[in-house]
């Protein structure tokens, strides 16, 4: 079972657009507080309330700053299990706790079979996984996969929790292996990428890049900066006023 | 890497005992005799504690079982089921020599088979990681072979002397000692080539591939997910100094190779009971060299994951 | 566990397990947002918390903080029972009393205050939700001191807007998200209207509208702009106002809208400065065609904007505009020569105005629907100028802000935008003209024993009539609102009352009275001096400075350790609440709205909603209002008050649902189902605008009328927008010795250049009194988004987030300093010093330094461990800001505000940095500093769990 399947039938995963992720946490709460009480285990902090406190999350956000000086831009990344159809963390798994779902690729663990290794996280180059301290059991993103197909929620609801609140509409779900899904043709269109595409794992989420930043609108032919009339007096001003005025009629 | 302590006892630990194995297995130490037999259960008793320190630390060593049923792909689960089949060949090896003073061969070939594909295994868990650049080398399956195989041998040279001692059978457990030395000095060259390729190779993966920012400019963190450590950061985010870890490779080369080197070459001129003593505590100088050895393994080695925690290359 | 399985069978999965038992739906609290929330209940307790869909904040989505309510409402912070102090303030020794004792302790420390004098209670409500309750009990006590924190939050902007165009920001209006082509934000509070203008961005960016961000720090919002603007704190009105020089410059100005809906033609006489008025007192124009004098809103007009005229009275007038264009032509404006001061280059103001124009004018929007102005003239469609902009407290919180803010309403109204298709919109009750809103309640012989005051505490002068000030022009209040020093102080003062009742200036008071407002840490400035103030005595007596206070809060924050009598409130989801609007609505620009909370899970401790204690105690007190005419209380309870409370008649605190049967909105008869009815709407009501109204409300016929209709006001009030404002003119005057009644001698002169009826910009006043050389850099903090103030950190999941805060270091200055990672600084102003953490960033202002917002926490409050890094690395920059202006040797008390409106200038603070010595933070466990001694877990509250797995009850395996 820690084979992955040759094929899914579908890919689903997250498209994520680091354009307009503003860095709320919202998708990093709303994931934590749908999945305490959902699938498996508890997501538990340790020592909330004193220092070093610290807890499982299976989607968090990071900042990067790139460039220098007056052009250095700042970037919110969030971050959670990339479901990739390469996958090492489901094949390092000794026991088959970690699969891969053949019908929709999401990846998965059964915390019923997790020994609690950690084999699966030294194996995964995203920092997609965490052990939960409590359990001794491996979490990670589920995709939700106790909502999307869940039908004692609306249909409209059947998202991933992270999808349904983010307040910027900075994360999409759909599956990205029909290339007419509306995640696809973003990805097509904005020019979605991978990341660390060279460790091999073939992620199924994307990530849609930062736009590029118009040019500075440069002042333009009216005046040229050296050129422009002196604001001295308002003689100009009002003399053009007088006419503008007259024109109204 | 996080250093844990019972992955580093169980690799060093279990390494000699598969080691001592091997030797014991191929017959370079007569498992007929008392140093054999003490040698059966020296090897039995650091596989298992080894086996066991890392079991214990699972989250649930209940479903300890669990992990033999995934051998067609993770390494962890083919050593797990080699590590239990192991026992069978050498379980009856040790049987004959401790109950039946026999020195029962083809169970001891395969003990010796099953000890080196187990340590193999071991090693592969490593070098089959490509997030950690320094382990992902065949290096490392070599320098675990080896450094087990030394190991065992220096057990067993101990163990052969004493017997010689004891039996003033003369010197002949002496033709060991070169093989000793040979796969001793093997082993450090295989491990300084390791630490050099440690040192100069790099993941292709860096802070830019990792989020796909590079286009923008030198991409830097600015601010952590969550300001506290967190299970990644304390699993995958461990530092040592590198003053530390200078010092603590020096120790791990004194401890591990120039001791042990010396026993065995002073052992040469020494009295059988002398050199048996000298050699069984080069042993235990050479296992303290391998648990330093094996802790900066792990305390040096920069998975992918820090990229997202600000490391700009892994 | 189930048995080895082999091959490649997968675990059978439940795909639809059960979520909760029932869904409640109510209103946030988790900041000042009031999204819409659905509440899914399982055994009991609180599922899971999700937006509502249907709510017209949030329309489902929610914020980390609105997800993370769980853990604010099972907090260890929780108050639990009335608590009564025991040993010296501010250690946290209380015991627990029952309520009927708090009750009555209140009550007989209060009634005698009334009895006497009523003003010496003080009675501030810091982050209140209910100010048409709160407010309307002062003026029924007869107190006038009372206000909400809006005075050091954000008062400039509120009040600047509310004079110029009868509005301003996030509740009072919002940009067109749907169709504004260019979006400039200033300085934005991130914890403030974040989901909606999150949602906002967000459809701007799938428009491609652009998005320019002014701001010294780039983070947030402004990470995702198009275009940064790294301004220098404090200069933000500099550069708004090189703009508006750009503007005039290029003659790209909405000329038409500018005659049609502003004063810009009202005739200013130049002798006073004051509008020139018919016998009516109506302003004069002159028309363009006949050249007479006729009132502004005469029909058919063609007003002038350019021209000297002869009044009857043979004093001369010129038109507003004529003065501006003077004024803002004036080299001083330049790109070029503010380009220093505001750190922003020449060729990017110049370029921006072009921008702001070209998008304005050339790419006009229009919807084809005809409407009548006030003046009852018809208009074929709306005509959209579709630039929009908004700004929150980085531009309000300086002791210019409210020039600054003036400055940015008169840029949107140059451009036309200002409610129109792709500008800013309003959102209802509001545009709302300042005369309108009620003047301020509490004049001199107004407060007596026994008396309620004639009106609200708070309201908005029109001039210096309107002050509170006695007859020697000394402040009636104890903040000083209303007063000289700060004349249109719309919100109070709530910054400067601790700080004035334990000086006694100008007279000490009795009982202090709050609610939820941290005065003892991070809502103070100066927050080490408001702890002392707080435990200092009368050295005769012996007796407390302050001698009562009485606090009421949920949670065990910092301002409880200092309170005499604690009266614990309720969390947000077990209480009663209306988001009304009377207060501080919800409502969007396309629809009026208003909602309410309601006990979704019953409290399990002896905690009790403040509002209804606070009915409860009107009650006691016997006030007018709160008790019928044999003197028993009027109301059970808020949700009593809410549904049969009326402001005036058919008014009252809800508008959905009213009227006997339930079928009138805005006004009607109370309706004893309402509240059910609100619930099952899913806790809110909207009602929609016709078509005809949705635009240009500030002169729109068919608005005005719907206003009235639903008691927004009593008669039509249209607004002209006020590009000159005369009130400033009037308090100018009086401080030049022209009018009565006239300022105290030392004020004189920072009226006079201060309060210039068009915007102008002077620099920040502790930036005008400190040495450049000394402090050369400014320290400000910006908002984190999963933060609210200081409630974050008591929430497990949040505190994970922000648990320690560091100084962000412009690199060049990072490098200058020879920082490195983890290397600590000491940061120095003209008040203090703290040694904090600094970390290294490039997108920021060079002369600015910055850090989270109230992080940093008072070892032990919150139910923390004293080890918490909030308390041991976090910090406050607070401690650095004085809530005085360094002493300038003539004897007196300059408090650190905003001159006309009294807001705290936060935003002033200028520091130095030094690297801290190698000694100083030796050890690993270096502490921030300064370091406040830790209060005590309070009586009665539990130890904190080791370990929480919330939610683990509900594991059912994850093998079918």
């Amino acid at each position: 079972m820690t084979s992955l399947p040759e094929k899914t039938d579908k890919k689903l995963g997250l498209v994520i657009d680091l354009d307009i992720c503003v860095g709320c946490h919202a998708c990093v709460v709303s994931c934590k507080e749908w999945n305490t009480g959902g699938y498996g285990a508890a997501l538990s902090d340790q020592n909330p309330y004193d220092d070093h406190v610290s807890g499982s999350w299976l989607n968090r956000v990071h900042a990067y700053e790139a460039g220098e000086g007056a052009n250095a831009r700042v970037v919110h990344f969030p971050k959670s299990c990339l479901h990739c159809d390469d996958a090492p963390c489901v094949t390092v798994c000794p026991t088959g706790a970690s699969y891969k779902r053949s019908e929709d690729g999401i990846v998965l663990v059964n915390e019923d079979r997790c020994i609690g290794c950690g084999l699966c996280a030294w194996a995964c180059p995203y920092g997609a996984r965490e052990m939960d301290v409590a359990e001794g059991v491996m979490k990670k993103c589920t995709l939700c996969v106790d909502r999307i197909y869940n039908d004692n929620i609306p249909e409209e609801d059947r998202v991933p929790a992270c999808v349904r609140s983010c307040p910027a509409n900075a994360r999409h779900f759909g599956d990205l292996a029909d290339p007419g899904s509306e995640v696809s043709l973003m990805v097509l269109a904005r020019g979605g990428f991978d990341l660390m595409p060279e460790q091999g794992t073939k992620p199924v989420n994307k990530y849609l890049p930062p736009r590029e930043r118009r040019p500075e609108p440069q002042p333009c032919g009216r005046h040229s900066m050296a050129e422009r009339e002196s604001t001295a007096d308002a003689k100009g001003f009002f003399r053009w006023l007088d006419q503008a005025l007259e024109r109204m009629g | 890497m996080h250093p844990a302590f019972s992955v580093i006892a169980f690799t060093s630990l279990s390494g000699m005992g598969y080691g001592l194995a091997v030797v014991l297995g191929v017959g370079l130490l007569d498992g007929a005799s008392l140093g054999g037999q003490i040698g059966y259960v020296i090897a039995l008793l650091l596989i298992s504690a080894g086996l066991a320190s890392s079991t214990l630390h699972l989250g649930h060593p209940e479903r300890a079982p669990l992990a033999l049923t995934q051998w067609r792909s993770s390494w962890l689960s083919r050593e797990g089921v080699l590590a239990i089949v192991t026992f069978l060949p050498l379980g009856l090896a040790a049987l004959g020599s401790l109950f039946f003073a026999a020195d029962w061969r083809p169970a001891g070939w395969l003990a010796a088979a099953g000890s080196v594909a187990t340590v193999y295994c071991t090693a592969m868990i490593y070098a089959s990681l490509k997030t950690v650049q320094q382990w992902a080398s065949g290096l490392t399956v070599a320098v675990y072979l080896l450094f087990g195989l030394a190991g065992g041998l220096l057990l067993a040279s101990g163990l052969a002397a004493m017997d010689a001692a004891m039996d003033h059978t003369g010197g002949s457990w002496r033709s060991l000692l070169p093989l000793a030395v040979l796969v001793m000095l093997a082993a450090w060259v295989a491990k300084a080539l390791w630490w050099r390729r440690a040192g100069q190779e790099h993941s292709a993966s860096t802070i830019e591939s990792a989020t796909g920012l590079g286009h923008l400019g030198k991409v830097r963190l600015l601010e952590r997910p969550h300001i506290e450590e967190n299970y990644l950061t304390r699993e995958m985010g461990f530092r040592v100094a590198r003053k530390h870890a200078v010092k603590l490779r020096r120790m791990a080369w004194i401890f591990g190779l120039v001791l042990p080197l010396a026993a065995l070459l002073i052992s040469l001129v020494l009295p059988d009971g002398f050199a048996a003593v000298l050699l069984l505590h080069a042993a235990l100088s050479h296992l303290l060299g391998v648990l330093i050895e094996r802790w900066l393994f792990f305390a040096e080695a920069r998975h992918t994951v820090m990229l997202y925690y600000g490391d700009e290359r892994a | 566990m189930t048995a080895v399985r082999q091959g490649r069978a997968q675990p059978a999965l439940d795909l639809s397990p059960k979520v909760s038992d029932e869904i409640r739906q109510t209103t946030c609290y988790m900041c000042a947002c009031r999204c819409g929330i659905n509440v899914h209940l399982r055994d009991g307790k609180v599922r899971y918390i999700e937006g509502n869909r249907d709510h017209p904040v949030n329309r489902g989505v929610l914020c980390a903080k609105g997800s993370a309510g769980i853990m604010q409402h099972y907090s260890p912070a929780r108050l639990r029972k009335p608590l009564l102090r025991v040993g010296e303030r501010g250690k946290g020794e209380f015991k627990e009393i029952e309520w009927e004792e708090a009750l009555s302790l209140a009550t007989e420390w209060l009634k005698p205050v009334r009895e006497s004098d009523p003003k010496k209670l003080a009675f501030f409500t810091g982050r209140d939700q209910s100010q048409a309750l709160t407010g309307w009990w002062a003026q029924q006590f007869g107190t006038p001191n009372f206000a909400a924190h809006g005075g050091f939050c954000s008062v400039n902007m509120a009040a600047a807007g509310i004079y110029t165009m009868g509005g301003a920001f996030w509740e009072f209006g919002s940009p067109d998200w749907e169709r504004t082509k260019l979006f400039v934000v200033f300085g934005v509070a991130e914890d403030h209207d974040s989901n909606p203008i999150k949602m906002g961005l967000s459809r701007l960016k799938a428009r491609g509208a652009k998005i320019v961000s002014v701001n010294p720090v780039r983070t947030g919002y402004s990470a995702i702009a198009d275009q940064w603007l790294g301004v220098r704190p404090g200069t933000d009105g500099l550069f708004v106002l090189s703009l508006i020089h750009e503007l005039l410059r290029n003659r790209t100005v909405d000329l038409d809208y500018l005659i049609r809906y502003t004063n810009a033609p009202w005739l200013v006489v130049e002798d006073d400065g004051l509008f020139a008025k018919d016998a009516e007192g109506k302003a004069l124009v002159q028309d363009r065609e006949s050249g007479a004098l006729v009132p502004f809103d005469a029909k058919g007009v063609k007003p002038n904007l350019h021209g000297k005229v002869t009044l009857p009275d043979g004093r001369s007038a010129r038109p507003v505009f004529e003065l501006m264009a003077e004024a803002y032509l004036d080299e001083r404006y330049a790109p070029e020569r503010v380009a220093e001061q505001t750190g922003i280059a020449a060729e990017r103001i110049v370029a921006l105005a072009e921008e702001l124009a070209r998008v304005a004018f050339e790419e006009e929007i229009t919807i084809e629907q005809p409407w009548t102005d006030w003046k009852g003239e018809r208009h074929e469609r709306f005509i959209g100028r579709p630039v929009s902009m908004h700004a929150m407290r980085g531009i309000s919180a300086h002791s210019n802000g409210f020039q600054t803010c003036r400055a940015i309403h008169v840029l949107q109204i140059l451009l036309g935008s200002i409610d129109c298709p792709g500008g800013f919109r309003y959102k209802p009750p509001y545009p709302k003209p300042p005369a309108v809103h009620p003047r301020p309640a509490g004049k001199l012989g107004e407060v007596a024993p026994n008396q309620p005051l004639t009106g609200a505490p708070l309201g908005y002068p029109l001039g210096p009539e309107d002050l509170l000030v006695d007859e020697a022009g000394q402040p009636i209040r104890i903040d000083k609102a209303y007063s000289w020093e700060a004349p249109m102080s719309a919100h109070g003062l709530m910054h400067m009352v601790i700080s004035n009742a334990h000086a006694g200036d100008p007279y000490p008071v009795d009982v202090l009275f709050m609610y939820m407002a941290n005065m003892s840490w991070n809502s103070s400035m100066n927050s080490r001096g408001v702890m002392e103030m707080l435990e200092a005595k009368d050295p005769e007596t012996g007796e407390y400075r302050i001698p009562k206070i009485i606090y009421a809060d949920a949670y065990a924050s910092e301002m409880v350790a200092y309170s005499d009598l604690v009266l614990p409130d309720t969390t947000y989801l077990e209480r009663h609440d209306c988001i009304s609007l009377l207060d501080r609505p919800i409502c969007e620009p396309d629809a009026v709205a208003d909602s309410i909370r309601w006990p979704v899970v019953e409290p399990d401790r002896d905690v009790r909603g403040f509002q209804s204690v606070l009915i409860d105690l009107g009650g006691r007190l016997g006030l007018p209002g709160f008790v019928e005419a044999d003197g028993s209380p009027r109301y059970r309870d808020y949700a009593d008050y809410m549904v049969r409370h009326e402001r005036k008649p058919g008014v009252g605190p809800l508008a959905g649902w009213r009227g006997e049967d339930g079928k009138e909105s805005g006004t009607g008869a109370p309706n004893p189902d309402q509240l059910q009815r609100y619930i099952d709407n899913g806790g809110f009501w909207q009602g929609e605008i016709p078509e005809e109204a949705l635009y240009f409300k500030f002169a729109n016929a068919a608005y005005q009328d719907f206003a009235v209709r639903m008691g927004f006001y009593n008669a039509s009030a249209p607004m002209v927008f006020q590009l000159y404002l005369e009130t400033l003119q009037k308090f100018r005057l009086a401080a030049e010795g022209k009018a009565e009644p006239q300022p105290p001698e030392h004020l004189r002169e920072r009226i006079a250049e201060c309060f210039t009826p068009l915007p102008s910009w002077y620099a920040p006043f502790e930036e005008a009194r400190l040495d450049e050389e000394e402090y050369p850099l400014h320290a400000i903090t910006q908002r984190p988004m999963a933060m609210y103030h200081s409630w974050g950190s008591q929430n497990a999941w949040l505190r994970q987030i922000h648990s320690s805060n560091p100084l962000y270091v412009p690199g060049a200055l990072y490098d200058e300093l020879g920082l490195e990672p983890g290397d600590w600084v000491w940061v120095i102003s003209h008040h203090g010093r703290i040694k904090v953490p600094a970390a290294r960033m490039e997108a920021v202002n060079d002369k600015t330094v910055w850090t989270w917002n109230a992080i940093g926490k008072r070892a032990g409050a919150w139910e923390l461990s004293p080890a918490a890094p909030e308390a041991k690395k976090g910090f406050l920059l607070n401690h650095l800001i004085h809530e005085l202006l360094p002493p300038k040797g003539d004897g007196l008390r300059w408090s650190n505000s905003d001159p006309i409106t009294g807001q705290a200038a936060w935003y002033d603070l200028r520091v130095r940095l030094e690297k801290a010595a190698p000694e100083e933070v030796a050890g690993e466990n270096v502490v921030s500093e300064p370091q406040v001694p830790a209060q005590e877990r309070f009586a009665g509250m539990p130890t904190p769990p080791r370990e929480l797995r919330y939610g683990q009850e509900w594991d059912e395996g994850t093998d079918a």
